[in-house]
């Protein structure tokens, strides 16, 4: 046979076609198109939802993780040389992010400026009963209890603090929230991509003697594929609209109760912009994806013989 | 000049009926092939191998020099374009009009718009459907949709027409007109037909080749047969 090539101009009418007649299918089989867009719409919220906690659940113990330091003091009779040298070997730990000397001086006008009572007791000894310390963070929460059993091994030091036993209880509580929301948000792409790609197959198998004429007559794999693709990515793309709009305004409403609310202020959520965009994103592409994928797999189906 | 060839054609189906055996025949150009015999003797499958619908389980199915049992899925398409099939159920488009049911074949290949328009009104015009363009297929009789499924199996010139069977819906009055049509295709267009048909007066009427099969076997092959000729089917 032949071989046939085709060429761009027919390439593009055919493009142009399809587009036309998934317009026309989406209209044409109206109640289907909508039970597609609700599923798309109902799945794509929840998976919405999801991510604004995970994403903030991870902000949040981000956040948290940073305020946890190990407070080590010095032996009073310390001398500054020493206290150079012990400053330098924490440093040289490969766990350690930061190192922030604190002076007994620098420790007593902070207290003296809490209280009055605080104060006036300090202005009345004559020498100073503080310790002078160090103020270390580390790269990561789980290297604190290592890098201060490490800190207590050197000489001169009176004690090396970051809250042990909270600090665990806090950082595995944190580990599972994560690991809970990350695996509730893939489950739930898998679940909407499950009930898309389903719908979709209920609405192209009442297409089946459509897409058998389309063949019989000669249309090409491809061409007979096309309008559905389109079709399914039409149908995603309105079936997240509302999950977007839902959103957007969702957070943003949230966003503003809870940084205007009392009892949530050590809670800081992520910032409205640009999460909202980004999430909105990729709430378009879930839904116009897994519309596309669902459709193209379902007509395959058809197509062979 | 041989147009199609068959050679040691076998047919087993996936359950274990053995449809078609050992079957050889050539049909050549311009030709009109009736394939006569009884329900499961396999004519069906003859014709579904001849559009690649079914392949061949052993031997070759020629069209046009072209191994129809060698082309892929994906490239099935270009054979189809090359042929026209006319079906007992028409199986036509309720959704459009007569004329879009027509247009259709066209635009699936990614033909102009105004290229199109001609070809539809010409092919309409042969199976006398010109004035009814704008009806849907459950406004037309039986005859009349199947000869929108003929005015849609020969819009694009096809060397060979395969029909199933096409007048198996209809009563004889029908069928004959449609009969009518088809010879005029024949005629006219020089258009290669084969068709399967259970209808005995057809048959004996316009007395062209007839190949009878019998349980998947060719028994017999007559120049301007009829069903007198093959009675023991």
């Amino acid at each position: 046979m032949r071989k046939e090539v085709i060429k761009p101009v027919k390439a593009f009418r055919i493009l142009v076609r399809s587009i036309r007649d998934s317009f026309k299918s989406v209209f044409r089989n109206f109640s289907l198109s909508i039970a597609s867009i609700l599923c798309t719409t109902i799945t794509l919220v929840l998976v919405a939802i999801a991510i604004i906690v995970t994403v903030n659940v991870n902000h949040i113990t981000k956040d948290l993780e940073e305020e946890l330091t190990i407070v080590v003091y010095a032996d009073a009779d310390t001398t500054d040389e020493r206290l150079d040298e012990i400053e330098k070997s924490i440093k040289n730990m490969s766990a350690v992010a930061n190192v922030v000397a604190k002076s007994k001086e620098e420790w007593r006008l902070e207290m003296q400026s809490y209280s009055d009572t605080l104060n006036t007791t300090l202005d009345y000894l004559e020498e100073n009963p503080l310790l002078d310390s160090f103020i270390v963070t580390v790269n990561d929460v789980d290297d604190l209890r290592p890098v201060a059993l490490e800190i207590r091994e050197l000489d001169n030091i009176e004690s090396a603090n970051y809250g042990e036993g909270m600090v665990e209880d806090i950082i595995s509580v944190f580990d599972i929230i994560k690991t809970i929301t990350v695996v509730m948000v893939v489950a739930l792409i898998v679940v909407t991509a499950f009930l898309i790609s389903n719908t979709i197959k209920l609405t192209i198998f009442s297409r089946r003697s459509e897409i058998e004429i389309m063949r019989l007559v000669g249309s090409s794999n491809t061409s007979v594929k096309l309008p559905f693709v389109f079709e399914g990515f039409l149908l995603g793309v309105l079936g997240s609209i509302i999950p977007i709009i839902v959103m957007i305004y969702g957070y943003l409403i949230m966003y503003e109760q809870i940084s205007n609310s009392s009892s949530f202020s050590i809670i800081e959520l992520v910032k409205p912009m640009p999460f909202v965009l980004f999430t909105s994103l990729i709430l378009l592409l879930i839904g116009s994806v897994v519309g596309m994928v669902g459709s193209a797999r379902a007509v395959r189906k058809y197509l062979k013989i | 000049m041989r147009f199609i060839e068959i050679k040691n054609c076998y047919k087993v189906y996936k359950n274990g009926v053995a449809a078609i055996a050992d079957l050889t025949l050539s049909i050549n150009k311009g030709e009109f092939v009736f394939v006569i015999g009884a329900s499961g003797s396999g004519k069906s499958t003859l014709i579904k191998m001849l559009y690649r619908e079914e392949k061949p389980t052993k031997g070759t199915v020629e069209i046009g020099g072209i191994n129809v049992g060698k082309l892929r899925n994906r490239t099935v398409y270009k054979l189809r374009r090359k042929l026209g099939i006319v079906f007992q159920d028409f199986k036509l488009l309720p959704k459009l009009t007569v004329y879009e049911n027509v247009a259709f074949a066209l635009e699936c290949l990614g033909m102009k718009g105004s290229e199109i328009r001609p070809k539809v009104i010409k092919a309409l015009d042969h199976v006398g459907l010109k004035e009814k363009l704008r009806s849907f297929p459950n406004e037309l009789s039986g005859g009349e949709q199947q000869r929108v499924c003929i005015a849609r199996a020969i819009v694009n010139n096809p060397k060979l027409l395969i029909c199933d069977e096409p007048t198996g819906n209809l009563d004889p009055k029908t069928s004959k007109g449609i009969m009518d049509v088809l010879e005029t295709i024949n005629k006219e267009l020089g258009t290669t037909i084969i068709m399967a048909t259970h209808d005995k007066e057809i048959v004996n009427r316009m007395k062209k080749r007839v190949i009878v099969l019998d349980s998947g076997v060719l028994s017999a092959d007559h120049e301007k047969g009829s069903y007198k000729a093959s009675e023991s089917v």
